[in-house]
């Protein structure tokens, strides 16, 4: 029996979500849409009687202050002028309304339901054609690689097919290379020639052609999503020959730094530096680029629920207490008919990717404290999305340990047919098919069974029940299992894994990139323990085989062996590639153009552009305050709604000691020269913390890499010099990094041509601060202090927002001059140590201009500057330049006038002017060269300017 | 027992736990924080404390809607326990999820842990979204254990997506003044009624928190907990450390009046 139970809110005329699908609709220039209704639909399996429904319907499921409901009919009248259309889950989409639900009924003692399906019905009043259904709801209703239309017919809970057990052999011994690869391609294993035909001869030397399961675990271990081809292979750069570009320059500069407080760099799922005397903090951030183009909202849920386990993973496992996310997308205002086939409106990404960080992070209770977003056309087929996590580790719990005869366990979700190929399918190129092809990549996430699964798994950290753990992330079980019993080797039975429904090979269990599971090694003599503990939470945990010492990868279903692979071959058997690269700086004829006449607009335009504008809509909406530990917060000032710089967050609450997150990233100077783009990114995550009161003696770093097809020369040289800056730049500032991740092939195939992502690093930087009392945020303090600028302004607009606006291209792109850099950052840094910065703010986009209004209208005060004094080497003699410029190693600070000698004294030596004051009122003005006032504007207007775009 | 003791309860999904648990043992309470498991399996165990605290969060997600499934597992596991604890004269908390858990579950504005007749609701908020910002409310009731001797405005964060408190009619709403039960209504900084985003939700009458008849069950939507170390606000930078946070109050008088009246 089904009873179906239909629920809507009493005021739906009042219901938001019906106007924003409104308008939505009406973007698509359907105009005929009149009224839309919505409805939240159960479907109940199970023998149940009258009373019990009204009891459930009451009780659980219906608030009846708020809401209405109907039992086995429509709650309103449905007639031929209205569309009523159903939207449900794809069978094998979890949904975890479900389960909740279930759980609900259950403990009201009603125990005869036995499944649940719920569904989302619309009613859209106005005539539409068969077309304009479709496409209201492919753009708009659901997303067909999760969702699609209830059929009259639909069988809500047919019964997947048994799986019925055959092992399969693929036939490699006697094949050529055509098949190889066909092979290959057809099994979406994204292996080249090079590397099937290296499997092939491990083969031919077993005498014995691999199963299924064996090539898919070959494909997930050597994905350039796992073992990073590129950055490790053979690149011949200009006839200069690199072996391992990672290891020559990234991991060079920690190992040459060799800090005694980074921990555990380059080797864990996450870095590990000391924080006090009794915890460790870890840091790591992934892009989830691929599956948030296919679908926003579960691709960029999936990003942050599996960047959240990488601390969870790290050591012996970290209590997760941050959260970061920076997102790259083409504007939302891009024209909608220019738009590639097969990819989603920015637009919608946009949105689907924040509410999916949001909800996932939220629920999480995971404080989202820091990120940025940037626009720029390029990313139309390739959005990125960057998420970041923070782990709080205990003294002492760096390492792991594996022997012989331990318990390998499945810990947290279920194991279920989503995410199959993700990483294989995220180290391709995107194309038109990408939707279609690959959507069995895409997942939607669960944070509450992650955050079940965090809870126990601390217990039992605490309590020593493991001494192993890992994140099952891409790859599945596959890589998970297979890295962490590398030294030893594994016995496992794939018909141990607990599954999400029947039906799924051998193969499917092991490549399954199904979220929210880990796998942890645990001592056969806590087996009973761990258990009791899980089972006490809730959350399942499941023994699926054993340590062994044969160096060997064993599969089996139901006693059947299925694969046995050396670890050796396997880990280090992938044939390094051979790569060339070249780089040839791009030529932009310089432009010559007289200033504007009224650079009061220039800034206003600035302030409203895409990249600058206030990121409020975003930020608010993620609870960035749980955990209690935050002392700087994104959004600063008189009315809390200035750009914070850095964020600080003391994640020990009985100490003053905090950690403090920022990151960089300057994609527009990418397009010029990546190298200047990485060293300006690294300054700027640098910036960021001397800006809030931090200091050059505890910063590390992480890096992401996103960038195109690195089998074509000239992207992979602009990879190679982006990370040659790497080195340069950090090793001067004496900051390592501790870990890194890459994303290659982030081009968008349409037909021939090829649309690459601007070369892109984000650079994310971690700084322990002693004393967390001692903060500076950016809002100006009070009238009659003095603005000073310090670093040099230089005549460098290549990339510049300034020159975004007026659509000019230049070559002089801004550099970093690292010890001139270090120097102004010291100094500074004693000044805020020292108590006499009121106000620091990092001069990046938009420059000088961008930042002291900021300050302004975040402090609601006035400002009065005066361009003469702005330091700047290559004597720059344009306002417009001084003002927009966006130079490197800049701040701008507010001082107390008694302490201007004090202040003047501690910066001596480095380029610095006085350039204005702050003032009682609210006009922002801008005195240029030549003595006349260049920018005249009320802060309450720049604000408004600033604040206007994004106010969703 | 010779010290004060607070359960903070927890579940799948409860998140604001950490920082509940350093309120409570701040202002000298000792504390355990328990799943809602082992609270079921040893019925006996709210004996041991005088104050029962329900944490923010997601608990089971919000699936359905805000707090309704944890509601619903007190209401059906733990009614006489609770009931129990209640006419021992103990204090109940419930904090943002807490709340919402409060009044699903029969606890606010009256006890009727019996089902049926749900009085007031907390529902999606107005704006139609999630959102984390900071609020100035004014303590209204006499009554409130929690609130006792505050008459000054305190400024909290609230963050929450269903926080619009939403009473079944205009009776229920005359009761709950009547009888002092209003804890906390939102007002702008001026001291004025609040509109958004003073009032971030649209609750009705600004009520941002209320108790029961005996001022002993308080729920409220805003969080305390996080002001109650001086560097939370976020305007200390410019204003200066204050000496007390804002959020302090709250848990001192909860573990005072467990000292009067327990010991």
């Amino acid at each position: 029996m089904i009873t179906k139970i239909e629920i809507s809110s009493k005021s739906q005329s009042k219901d938001l979500s019906n106007l924003l699908l409104k308008t939505s609709i009406a973007d698509l220039h359907i105009k005929t849409v009149t009224d839309i209704k919505n409805f939240q639909v159960f479907y109940l399996l199970g023998e149940i009687s009258p009373s019990e429904i009204n009891k459930i319907c009451e009780e659980l499921l219906v608030d009846l202050i708020t809401q209405d409901y109907a039992i086995n009919r429509s709650l309103e009248i449905e007639d031929n002028t209205m569309w009523n259309v159903e939207v449900t889950y794809n069978p094998g989409v979890m949904d975890p309304v479900e389960k909740s639900t279930l759980k609900g009924i259950r403990d009201m003692g009603i125990k005869t339901v036995s499944r649940i399906k719920t569904a989302k019905k619309y009613h859209l009043s106005g005539s539409l054609s068969e077309q304009e259904k479709q496409l209201i709801f492919d753009k708009i209703l659901g997303n067909k690689v999760i969702q699609h239309i209830v059929q009259p017919d639909e069988e809500f809970f047919a019964e997947p097919a048994k799986y019925i057990f055959k092992r399969i052999e693929v036939d490699l011994m006697n094949v050529d290379d055509n098949r190889l690869m066909e092979i290959s391609r057809d099994g979406q294993l994204f292996l080249n020639l090079a590397e099937m035909k290296t499997i092939q001869d491990y083969f031919k030397k077993s005498g014995r052609n691999p199963t299924d399961v064996e090539l898919e675990t070959m494909a997930q271990t050597w994905s350039e999503h796992c073992v990073h081809k590129t950055f490790r292979g053979l690149i011949d750069y200009d006839g200069e020959l690199i072996d391992n570009l990672l290891k020559n320059t990234v991991m060079k500069v920690t190992e040459e730094l060799n800090k005694p407080w980074c921990l555990s760099v380059f080797k864990d799922n996450a870095g590990v530096i000391s924080f006090d005397e009794n915890h460790d903090v870890c840091f790591k951030v992934e892009t989830h680029n691929h599956p948030s183009a296919l679908e926003p909202y579960g691709g960029a849920n999936t990003g942050i629920g599996g960047v959240i386990r990488d601390p969870l993973g790290t050591g012996l496992g970290a209590k997760p207490i941050v959260n970061t996310d920076v997102f790259c997308f083409a504007p939302p205002d891009y024209p909608r008919e220019k738009l590639p086939p097969g990819t989603l409106h920015p637009k919608r990404i946009f949105v689907g990717v924040h509410a999916g960080v949001r909800d996932y992070g939220n629920r999480m209770g995971i404080p989202t404290v820091n990120g940025a977003l940037f626009f720029d056309e390029s990313y139309v087929g390739n959005p990125l999305v960057f998420c970041g996590n923070v782990g709080l580790m205990k003294k002492n719990t760096t390492e792991k340990t594996v022997k012989k005869n331990d318990l390998i366990f499945t810990v947290g979700g279920r194991t279920g047919r989503d995410g199959i190929h993700g990483a294989t399918f995220s180290s391709g190129e995107l194309t038109t098919e990408s939707e279609v092809v690959s959507s069995g990549a895409v997942q939607i996430g669960d944070p509450i069974t992650e955050k079940k699964m965090v809870d126990t798994l601390l217990q039992a950290r605490d309590r020593k029940l493991y001494t192993a753990i890992t994140d099952c992330g891409a790859g599945g079980l596959s890589s998970a299992v297979g890295e962490i019993c590398e030294e030893f080797g594994a016995a496992v039975n794939l018909e141990k894994v607990p599954l999400k429904y029947d039906g799924l090979t051998y193969t499917e269990i092991w490549i399954s990139e199904a979220q929210e599971r880990m796998v942890i090694i645990v001592p056969p003599e806590n087996e009973k323990e761990i258990l009791n503990l899980f089972e006490s939470e809730n959350v399942e945990a499941t023994v699926i085989g054993t340590v062994t010492d044969t160096h060997q990868l064993q599969l089996f279903y139901e006693g059947t062996k299925v694969a046995d692979l050396e670890m050796d071959f396997l880990h280090h058997g992938v044939p390094q590639l051979t790569r060339k690269a070249i780089w040839k700086k791009p030529e932009y004829e310089e432009p010559e153009m007289k200033p504007p006449e009224n650079l009061t607009d220039s800034l206003k335009k600035i302030l409203a552009s895409w990249n600058v504008c206030s990121k409020e809509w975003v930020v608010r909406q993620y609870d960035h305050e749980v955990q209690g530990g935050s002392v700087l917060k994104p959004f600063v000032g008189v009315a809390n709604d200035g750009p914070g710089d850095a964020s600080i967050v003391r994640p020990v609450l009985d100490s003053n000691k905090g950690i403090i997150i920022s990151n960089g990233c300057n994609p527009k100077f990418g397009l010029i020269d990546p190298y200047a783009m990485a060293a300006s990114a690294i300054d700027e995550a640098i910036r960021q913390i001397i800006a809030v009161g931090g200091s050059l003696e505890k910063i590390a770093l992480l890096d992401n890499f996103c960038w195109g097809n690195t089998n074509k020369p000239d992207r992979l040289g602009g990879l190679v010099r982006a990370s040659l800056a790497c080195y340069d730049i950090a090793k001067i500032y004496e900051t390592p990094f501790i870990s890194g991740k890459d994303s290659l092939n982030n081009e968008y195939q349409v037909g021939d041509t090829s649309i690459a992502i601007p070369p892109t690093l984000l650079i994310s930087a971690i700084s322990i601060m002693e004393d967390t009392t001692k903060a500076v945020s950016m809002d100006a303090k009070s009238p009659g202090n003095l603005i000073y600028i310090l670093g040099d302004t230089k005549n460098e607009m290549g990339g510049s927002h300034y020159y975004e606006t007026l659509n000019l291209k230049s070559n002089n792109v801004p550099m970093v001059d690292p010890i001139s850099g270090k120097k102004i950052m010291e100094a500074l840094s004693k000044a805020t140590a020292a108590g006499l910065v009121l106000a620091c703010h990092d001069c990046s986009e938009g420059g000088l201009a961008v930042a002291a209004a900021e300050m302004a209208f975040a402090g609601e005060l006035g400002m009065k500057l005066d361009l003469t004094n702005v330091p700047s080497s290559d004597n720059l003699k344009r306002d417009d330049k001084l003002l927009f410029s966006e130079s490197n190693s800049r701040f701008i600070v507010e001082i107390a006038p008694e302490c201007q000698d004090q202040f003047e004294s501690l910066m001596e030596g480095n380029p610095f002017g006085l350039i204005g004051k702050t003032t009682p009122g609210t006009k922002f003005e801008v005195i240029g060269l030549d003595k006349n006032k260049v920018i005249n504007a009320d802060i309450f207007e720049l604000k408004e300017a600033w604040q206007k775009p994004l106010r969703w | 027992m010779n010290k004060v003791k607070t359960l903070v309860i927890r579940t799948a999904g409860s998140n604001c736990d950490y920082e509940t648990v350093h309120a409570f043992k701040t202002v000298g309470s000792e504390v355990e924080l328990v799943h809602i498991n082992q609270v079921v399996n040893k019925k006996t165990i709210l004996n041991d404390f005088h104050i029962l605290a329900i944490p923010g969060g997601f608990t089971y997600g919000d699936d359905i809607s805000a707090g309704k499934v944890l509601a619903n597992e007190l209401k059906y596991k733990l009614k006489d326990q609770i009931q129990q604890f209640i006419n021992n004269g103990k204090l109940i908390i419930g904090i943002c999820n807490g709340f919402q858990v409060l009044v699903k579950a029969g606890l606010l504005p009256e006890i009727n842990l019996h089902g049926g007749d749900q009085q007031v609701t907390l529902t999606e908020n107005d704006p139609g979204k999630f959102e984390d910002r900071w609020i100035y409310l004014q303590p209204i009731s006499q009554k409130c254990v929690f609130t006792k001797g505050m008459t000054e405005k305190v400024y909290y964060p609230i963050a929450h997506a269903e926080g619009k408190f939403v009473a079944k009619d205009q009776n229920v709403l005359k009761k709950l003044k009547m009888n002092d039960q209003v804890v906390f209504q939102y007002i702008n900084p001026e001291g004025g009624s609040a509109d958004y985003p003073w009032n971030p939700n649209g609750s009705v009458e600004n009520i941002a928190g209320i108790c029961d008849p005996t001022g002993r069950i308080f729920g409220l939507m805003p969080h305390p907990e996080r002001y109650f170390h001086p560097t939370q606000h976020p305007r200390w930078t410019r204003e200066g450390l204050k000496q007390e946070a804002d959020g302090v109050k709250i848990f001192q008088n909860a573990v005072e009046y467990v000292l009067e009246n327990f010991f």
